[in-house]
């Protein structure tokens, strides 16, 4: 009697709890962003609407999303002209060809002004180079800080001494050496691309190479005593102990570096007018048009969406590597 | 010229603190013929785990040394293999790949054929060839146990070193590894050094139990010989008058002549000894407080 009542209120407290969890999780996944979402906008739009500049009123959600459509038009706009170009191009030599079999087509490149989409893919490009670069140097050094307390006493003051650096104090030096030092007729990168590529590194270094160098140097002593009776050389050492234990720091580092690269090379874009997306904004501030506040704000928006977009990458990259598939990552 | 197979003498060694050297160890002798069982036991903090350690190579030893077939150990080394107490098996290798990273360091064992045989002879020794391809995570505590011994005897070690092997593992499981390690070492004849703190365990493997005193400065306070027969059983021993006595005279010695919650004896004016007192005296505050 006493057991079956007990078993009737339980049943009676659980069901209702279950429901609302499933109502509570879909909640904290859809609804409360989505409020998130809707009250920011709002608030947008309300300050927006009441705040006038020289060049209009701020651009609210409305203005800005019309001239979100209105770039990718550009883009579309300028990829027929691309085309047409190549294929007007390709009739006139032909043309030519069939007058004179002797003639050598000559083939000129479309010279079109880069649109909203070429700037952002010239934006990731420069970043990625400069990331993927920058990790190449950091990870090993920071492998070797960890491994080594001499290493680590060499090189921590000059961690110390230029992590604190901004890019943009970097950026005249960097642009003079480039133009000093790569000089080439036929350059496969333009200098303006290795000036920012240059720079984003100089400031992904540290982040990668800080946090490596804690991981290795904080790798369980059990596991370090296992290598040591086992007399594993250098490498298996590394490879089998050092990097397993240390990738979650090594990534949080990545995941730094790629946050910080990303924000630089906006700024190094636009204060030294190399190609992409901070040039885009530059560009568009100068230009003063009505348009203009709404194009950048599409910029910034787009800037934040890439930069959490990257992040997740590397989130899905750090999944896919690390050995231990229960642990929550996020 | 007759030598010990394994001898520790006069082994000491002192922890740099901030109050000046803290001597761990004095005079520490032992001789340890070739496939002996040792168990080394002792109240916590005494310096077994040290004692274990120096002879792994793990620690360097600031006075005396140990010499294994005539050799002073400097360094640690496969032949001198440890049982860590946590098992310590690599957590992203599956259980094949933690015991092929000791086989592949053999100098005796080559190719993958022979590797991989090797490998499962030592996981089937254990009786876990059943788990070959599962990780850590993914195995109870006494299978990781298992797994951490077929990775040490894999490595053909001269001597087996194991630091407190079932320390962490439940009484029925213990009972079942403290079995494995006598089918294992009747079969091998290793020489095997095992710090426990478990006064039938120590009773039930033995050859020899050496008791330790308490630190600072501890050394070998007495060695007990087990003459009881092998194979040993555990519940036969349960009745064994001999059984009996030396498991008496293990905790006589641990409980009365080395008891724990006295102050340190100020006869042992050795660097340290002072803060230890303090501390002691602190505990003994505390344990009062408590009761």
């Amino acid at each position: 009697m006493a057991s079956s009542t007990i078993v009737k209120i339980m049943s009676d407290k659980i069901t209702p709890s279950l429901g609302l969890k499933t109502l509570l999780k879909i909640s904290n996944v859809l609804l409360l962003p989505l409020i998130g979402m809707v009250v920011f906008l709002a608030l947008w739009a309300a300050v927006a609407n009441n705040l006038e500049t020289s060049l209009g009123k701020f651009p609210g959600p409305v203005a800005v999303l019309e001239q979100a459509v209105g770039l990718v038009e550009e883009h579309q706009a300028q990829a027929e002209k691309e085309a047409a170009f190549y294929e007007r191009q390709e009739l006139r030599n032909a043309d030519r060809m069939a007058k004179d079999p002797s003639y050598e087509p000559n083939i000129r490149a479309f010279t079109g002004v880069p649109t909203f989409f070429d700037q952002i893919w010239t934006s990731l490009y420069t970043v990625g180079v400069g990331f993927f670069f920058a990790s190449l140097i950091a990870v090993p050094l920071g492998i070797m800080c960890g491994l080594s307390k001499s290493a680590y006493a060499a090189i921590n003051p000059l961690i110390q001494l230029f992590k604190p650096i901004s890019p943009l104090a970097w950026l005249p030096l960097v642009t003079m050496v480039v133009s000093a030092v790569y000089v080439s007729d036929d350059p496969f990168f333009a200098k303006s691309f290795v000036t920012s590529a240059v720079t984003v590194a100089l400031c992904c270094l540290w982040p990668t190479l800080i946090n490596t160098a804690v991981g290795v140097s904080s790798v369980d002593s059990d596991l370090l005593n296992v290598s040591k009776v086992l007399r594993l050389n250098t490498w298996v050492h590394i490879q089998k102990i050092i990097l397993p234990s240390s990738i979650p720091m090594i990534f949080t580092g990545l995941r730094l570096s790629l946050g910080i690269g990303w924000m630089v090379l906006i700024a190094a874009e636009m204060l030294a007018q190399n190609p992409g997306l901070g040039k885009f904004v530059w560009d568009e501030f100068q230009n003063g048009s009505s348009q203009s506040l709404a194009r950048i704000m599409v910029a910034v928006l787009t800037i934040g969406i890439i930069g959490f977009a990257l992040d997740r990458l590397m989130l899905s990259l750090q999944k896919s590597v690390s050995w231990d598939k229960s642990v929550n990552l996020r | 010229m007759h030598t010990s197979h394994l001898e520790l003498s006069q082994v000491g060694i002192d922890f740099p603190t901030a109050n000046g050297p803290f001597t761990a160890l004095q005079d520490v002798n032992l001789k340890i013929n070739k496939g002996e069982f040792i168990s080394l036991i002792g109240h916590s903090g005494c310096g077994k785990s040290t004692v274990l350690n120096i002879v792994a190579g793990l620690h360097q030893a600031t006075h005396g040394g140990v010499l294994l077939e005539n050799q002073e150990v400097t360094e640690p080394g496969p032949e001198r293999a440890v049982v860590f107490q946590n098992h310590s098996l690599l957590p992203w290798l599956n259980v094949y790949k933690n015991v092929e990273l000791a086989v592949k360091q053999s100098k005796t064992v080559r190719g993958k054929a022979e590797i991989k045989e090797w490998v499962e002879h030592n996981l089937d020794l254990v009786h876990m060839t059943h788990a070959i391809d599962k990780l850590p995570s993914e195995i109870s505590g006494g299978m990781k146990q298992r797994v951490g011994i077929a990775r040490a005897l894999s490595m053909e070690p001269k001597v087996l070193l194991m630091d407190e092997p079932f320390g962490a593992l439940d009484a029925l499981t213990r009972a079942h590894l403290q079995d494995s390690v006598m089918e294992i070492h009747a079969e091998l004849g290793n020489t095997v050094i095992m710090i426990t703190h478990d006064v039938d365990e120590a009773v039930l493997l033995s050859d020899r139990i050496v008791m330790m005193t308490n630190g600072p400065a501890a050394t070998v306070g007495e060695i007990l010989h087990i003459d009881l027969p092998r194979p040993r059983d555990r519940i036969a021993m349960a009745d064994n008058a001999l059984y009996n006595k030396y498991r008496h005279q293990v905790l006589q010695f641990l409980y009365e002549k080395q008891r724990k919650v006295e102050p340190v004896n100020p006869r042992k004016s050795v660097g340290g000894t002072k803060a230890n007192a303090e501390v002691s005296a602190e505990i003994n505050a505390e344990v009062k407080k408590q009761a």
